[in-house]
């Protein structure tokens, strides 16, 4: 029988099968950040461990940091003792680490990409559950806990039990307007938020071959709010060009080599998955959610539904009660009081081309609070440079310093209590962006469209 | 980190009979800014436990004193989102050795089984017997036995398996961990690390 992508990348990198328990499996890259890694360097301490492939981990700070003023210290107490406690583990361990005002700083899942580490066929952890963006990129990446990056510090390797394998088709050609983050909502809607619990999805079909790497990150990176453990799609010459000169890529005959190696990198014909969606591109609308998980998804012109059967009545008008929603409601015309253009769902450079298209020439609704937060200081730079800055600043909008910021409102910026903000972001959960702020999930063209409007605006009405 | 060993655990219980609590709101991002494993369960449902003027909401379980024990009974998808293991972490340090619920998420329930929490896995019926069975006396007592795998009411002796592995019961059972696993295997790590592609 033939091998799925996932199975390649996973059996190749599995030392031990444990009879009725998991497997050991190694890890090619590691990803830590200031929040959950801590807590594995005490455990290390505790052990007297030492890390063993220290040159495969790399360290940023960008979950719990500042977006504005980042060259002065950092004002909150315990966020500066996080960092700095990390920038010390890092010292201590021989660590890479790209801390705050470093060129390469930035969201974790957008700098590995961006740097090239992320490569076809390599096995990905951080502690950090969007770590399946990376998997756009024909890897195995995935979120862990603290425990399991300890794990990984000390030993390279983590113990798990290879989940069950999901393909997920889309065929077709998407309409004008609707990008790689509504066909992510789009998916999710369709599966729930727990769909894909216990799965490791493959995307395919023509409309992720016809993707750009940043679409594809995007679609991979929210794997993870349908419950899957990863998301993965195969690489092609798209994938190649993109790595291809970036720092950490490999050169010259090893480049040869590693696309010999990455063009074995797809599902064989007779591999057979454990479940099989398919959907068409031509059914998918702009989507905009209207509850409190990413399960709770419409096209953006359609009316809140109904509690369905296997939604239980409570838990969805819980969700309802928090929003201020009631089933029937419209979405279009709903007032709108923050725009968040950012995180490592819609937080580069192609994210705020996009934007920029929609704002330009047009001005900032004085209504709405827009934060524009770029995903690492590479997107920053390229911002400046290709003159969308101009662009932004001439329609009204100020643009932040890069970090993880309103997407888990660890940091200062919080929406406020009750109000309601079109994010970018990956989760709508109770609070998540501050507590007691709204938020409903939707992509870089909802959020310009919005931002303009003061409500929340059909880009095709508009566009 | 070594945990207390698991064998048999009987208490009462406290129902969050609510679908898809995520780990936001077990616990908020922002009290995640500590360096060690301290006073988390302080925050355990924060949100849900205080108003924003840091008074208690009387409604929510966990205020409740009638509802009080080591095991907290939840409903479907408990644990979604973020793979922060502080979530384990405030459930732990609150009291709580383990978790029943019809369904848990992937990261979560990785991350239970890694810190000595028990996630107890029923069928949907079951739960909702358990939930009924809280609600009608709260005193009523639960048996989990690690061993046999089974969760019991007791009161009724009405009970069902849940499944582990071989590999994580016997960890749960001594108070191991993984690393404890692989720390003796360093020498197959490294040799498989050098025979790797590039």
């Amino acid at each position: 029988m033939g091998k799925t992508l996932f199975d390649k990348v996973w059996d190749s990198h599995v030392i031990e099968k444990i009879k009725d328990g998991p497997d050991v499996l190694f890890i090619d890259k590691h990803f830590i950040h200031e929040v959950t890694s801590p807590v594995a360097f005490v455990g290390l301490k505790n052990r007297n461990l030492k890390v063993m492939y220290p040159q495969k981990t790399y360290a940023t700070a960008d979950h719990n940091t500042p977006t504005i003023n980042q060259h002065l210290p950092i004002k909150d107490r315990l966020s500066a003792i996080q960092v700095k406690t990390l920038e010390k583990n890092c010292n201590e361990h021989g660590i890479n680490f790209w801390g705050l005002g470093h060129k390469k700083n930035g969201i974790v899942h957008v700098i590995g990409p961006e740097n090239g580490i992320t490569q076809p066929g390599l096995t990905i952890v951080c502690g950090d559950s969007h770590t399946s963006t990376h998997g756009a990129f024909g890897a195995i990446a995935f979120g862990i806990g603290t425990s399991e990056v300890e794990m990984v510090l000390a030993c390279q390797t983590i113990m798990q039990q290879k989940p069950m394998k999901m393909k997920i088709n889309v065929e077709g050609k998407l309409s004008a307007n609707v990008t790689p983050k509504d066909v992510a909502i789009y998916i999710i809607s369709k599966l729930s938020s727990s769909g894909a619990t216990g799965y490791f999805v493959e995307y395919a079909g023509s409309v992720f071959k016809d993707m750009s790497m940043e679409g594809r990150m995007t679609v991979c990176n929210l794997s993870i709010e349908m419950g899957a453990r990863g998301g993965m799609i195969a690489p092609d010459e798209k994938t190649y060009n993109y790595i291809e000169g970036r720092e950490y890529a490999p050169k010259d005959a090893e480049w040869m080599k590693a696309v010999n190696y990455w063009t074995t990198l797809m599902t064989d014909k007779d591999a057979i998955f454990d479940k099989e969606y398919n959907f068409k591109a031509e059914n998918i609308e702009p989507m905009i959610t209207y509850g409190t998980n990413p399960g709770m998804a419409i096209p953006i012109s359609k009316s809140i539904p109904k509690a369905n059967k296997s939604e239980s009545k409570l838990s969805y008008k819980k969700a309802l009660d928090y929003m201020e929603f009631s089933e029937g409601d419209k979405m279009i015309g709903k007032k709108i009081d923050y725009v968040f253009l950012g995180s490592c769902t819609n937080g580069r450079i192609e994210d705020f081309r996009t934007f920029a298209s929609v704002i330009k020439g047009r001005k900032k609704s004085n209504t709405v609070d827009a934060w524009l937060v770029p995903g690492s200081h590479k997107v920053l730079k390229s911002i400046k440079d290709e003159g969308i800055l101009d662009i932004l600043i001439e329609s009204g909008f100020k643009l932040r310093e890069p970090g993880c910021s309103a997407c888990l409102a660890m940091n200062d910026d919080k929406i406020p209590k009750g109000k309601y903000a079109v994010s970018t972001t990956n989760r709508n959960f109770e609070g998540r962006q501050g507590p007691g702020a709204r938020t409903l999930l939707a992509s870089p063209l909802v959020a310009a469209v919005t931002a303009i409007t003061g409500e929340i605006t059909d880009p095709r009405d508009i566009i | 980190m070594a945990y207390d060993k698991f064998k048999i655990l009987k208490s009462t219980a406290v129902p969050l009979n609510i679908d898809n609590v995520d780990t936001d709101q077990i616990i908020p991002a922002r009290f995640l800014k500590a360096t060690e494993r301290k006073r988390f369960g302080d925050n355990l449902f924060r949100d849900w436990r205080y108003s924003s003027d840091n008074s208690l909401i009387k409604s929510f379980p966990l205020n409740n004193k009638k509802y009080n024990g080591k095991i907290l009974v939840a409903g479907k998808n408990f644990g979604c989102g973020s793979s922060r293991e502080h979530a384990v972490w405030a459930i732990y340090d609150y009291g709580f050795r383990a978790v029943v619920s019809s369904f848990f998420a992937d990261i979560f329930k990785n991350n239970c089984l890694n810190i000595g929490v028990l996630p107890v896995q029923i069928t949907e019926s079951f739960l909702s017997e358990v939930f009924i069975e809280i609600d009608r006396n709260s005193r009523n007592m639960f048996e989990i036995n690690l061993k046999n795998q089974e969760f019991k009411i007791t009161s009724s002796s009405i009970k069902e398996r849940f499944k582990i592995s071989t590999y994580k019961k016997s960890n749960m059972s001594n108070g191991f961990d993984d690393i404890d696993y692989l720390i003796n295997k360093k020498d197959q790590i490294s040799a498989f690390a050098n025979k790797l592609k590039y």
